[in-house]
C-alpha cells in the first residue's frame, strides 16, 4: 500500500507539468533539501537548516507560531463574517445580532474571530515578555526586536477597531473614551481624533473608517512586518538558545 | 556629462565651488529630488483635506430648548439629544453641557444624591459635578463647561453648544 502510493507520487514528479513548477529533482540530498525552500515563494524566508535546540518547547513555547496561527485564523474568520457585514449605522448592529442568531454557523466563526482576537493579544504579549526576559532584543536582533514592537502595536489597533464594529453600547463607548484620549494630545489631539472619527463624534463615519482600517489597512501592514519579522529571525541566526546552554540548563 | 566634469579641477570639492561646478546630472538629479518633494508634500496635503470632511451629518449645535415655563425653578433637565443640562435656579437659567470632561461619556443627573440635593455623576469613571457643573470629585479634570443661553424674540429659550460662556453669568427671565 504504502510502496503503491509512494510509486505514485514518483510517477507525479516525474511529469512534466511538476518538473516545471518545481523545477529541480526529488529531495534526496542537502543540496536539493535546500533548493525546495529556496524555490518556494511560501518557505524562501524560513531558514533551511534549524538547530534541533531551537525547536524544543521551551526554547520559545512556539509564541510567535502561535501568534501567526492565530492571525490566520483571524483572517479566515474575518472575510466569512464580511459576507454578512454592513459597516453602516443601522445595519452593523443587525448584522451582528444576525451572525448571532440566523446565520448558519456564524455565531460560531463571530465567537471564533473575537476569542482568536483575545487570544492573540495574550499571546503576542506572552511571546513579546518571552523574547525580552530571554535576551532576545541584543544584538543582532535589535532590529527584529522594533518591528515586534511595531507588530504588537498594530495588534492592538486591530484589536481596538474590531471593538468598535459590532456597533453596540460597549463599542460606542469604548471607542468615544478611546478617542478622547487622542485629543488630551498637546496642539494636534483634537485634528487627529476629528481625522480618525470623520466628524465631531463617534458616528457613521467613524464606523466605516475603523472598518476600512479593520479589513485593508492594518492586515495589510502586519502581513508585511509578519514577512519581515520571519525573514530576520533567520537572517540574524535563528531563535536565541545559546545563553541558556550554555548555562548548562538545558 | 564626463566632459564637463573633465572640465573642471577634479580635486576641487563641491561646497568650495560656492554651487558653480554644479554638473548636469546633479542638477537634474536636484530638480528632479525637488519636484517629487514638491508633489509629495501636495500629496500629503490634498490627503488630509480627502480625509477632513466638509459637510457633517451631526445633531445640530444650536437647538431651541423651548419655553421657560417648561422648566420649573430648582430643576434640572436633561435634553438626551442635546446632552444638555436645562438648569433653572431661582436667579435664572444656564445650560450645562452633560459630557463629562474626563473622557466624553455623557453623564447623569442624580436628583437623589448628595443627601437629596442632587449630583451630576458620571457612568464611566465616576467623577461628580454640582448641578451648576463645577467638579466635586474627579478624574474629571475640569468643571463642566457652561453653553451660551439666550431668549428668542419668540421667547423661546436658545443654547448656543460652540460658544462656551463664564459659569457666573445667568439668563434671568
Amino acid at each position: 500500500m504504502a510502496t503503491s502510493f509512494q510509486s505514485a507520487l514518483q510517477n507525479i514528479r516525474e511529469t512534466k507539468v511538476w518538473k516545471s513548477i518545481f523545477r529541480r529533482g526529488p529531495a534526496n540530498t542537502n543540496r536539493t533539501r535546500s533548493l525546495a525552500i529556496f524555490g518556494n515563494i511560501f518557505l524562501h524566508w524560513l531558514p533551511v537548516k534549524v538547530r534541533e535546540k531551537s525547536l524544543r518547547v521551551r526554547a520559545s513555547y512556539y509564541l510567535g507560531s502561535i501568534s501567526f496561527l492565530l492571525f490566520i485564523v483571524l483572517f479566515v474568520t474575518g472575510i466569512l463574517l464580511m459576507f454578512y457585514y454592513h459597516p453602516a449605522a443601522p445595519h452593523a448592529y443587525r448584522d451582528m445580532k444576525d451572525l448571532q442568531f440566523v446565520v448558519s454557523n456564524g455565531v460560531f466563526l463571530r465567537n471564533l474571530h473575537r476569542l482568536a482576537a483575545h487570544l492573540m493579544v495574550f499571546a503576542v504579549f506572552w511571546h513579546m515578555f518571552h523574547v525580552f526576559y530571554r535576551g532576545g532584543y541584543k544584538p543582532p536582533h535589535e532590529f527584529n526586536w522594533v518591528i515586534g514592537v511595531v507588530l504588537l502595536l498594530v495588534t492592538l489597533f486591530l484589536s481596538y477597531t474590531g471593538y468598535l464594529l459590532p456597533w453596540d453600547q460597549l463599542a460606542f463607548w469604548a471607542v468615544t473614551v478611546g478617542t478622547n484620549i487622542i485629543s488630551a494630545m498637546p496642539v494636534v489631539g483634537n485634528k487627529i481624533r476629528f481625522l480618525v472619527l470623520g466628524g465631531n463624534i463617534v458616528g457613521e463615519n467613524a464606523l466605516l473608517r475603523f472598518y476600512v482600517l479593520h479589513v485593508v489597512i492594518l492586515p495589510l501592514v502586519a502581513f508585511l512586518l509578519i514577512g519581515i519579522h520571519f525573514w530576520r529571525v533567520q537572517k540574524d541566526g535563528g531563535l536565541t538558545v545559546k545563553h541558556k546552554d550554555e548555562d548548562g540548563e538545558e | 556629462m564626463s566632459e564637463s566634469k573633465n572640465s573642471s579641477v577634479p580635486s576641487t570639492p563641491r561646497s568650495e565651488g560656492a554651487g558653480k561646478e554644479i554638473t548636469r546630472r546633479d542638477f537634474l538629479n536636484e530638480i528632479t529630488l525637488g519636484a517629487l518633494g514638491v508633489a509629495g508634500l501636495g500629496s500629503v496635503a490634498v490627503t488630509y483635506q480627502y480625509f477632513s470632511p466638509n459637510v457633517l451629518f451631526e445633531p445640530a449645535t444650536t437647538f431651541w430648548a423651548g419655553h421657560p415655563d417648561l422648566y420649573p425653578v430648582h430643576s434640572v433637565t436633561f435634553l438626551q439629544d442635546q446632552q444638555v443640562y436645562i438648569v433653572r435656579l431661582p436667579q435664572g437659567f444656564f445650560a450645562v453641557s452633560a459630557v463629562c470632561t474626563h473622557l466624553g461619556c455623557v453623564t447623569q443627573w442624580k436628583p437623589d444624591a448628595d443627601q437629596g440635593q442632587g449630583q451630576i455623576q458620571c457612568p464611566c469613571h465616576g467623577s461628580k459635578f454640582r448641578d451648576d457643573g463645577s467638579k466635586v470629585e474627579g478624574p474629571a479634570p475640569r468643571p463642566l463647561p457652561h453653553f451660551a443661553i439666550s431668549l428668542t424674540a419668540d421667547g423661546e429659550l436658545l443654547v448656543d453648544k460652540l460658544q462656551n460662556i463664564n459659569p457666573a453669568q445667568v439668563l434671568k427671565v
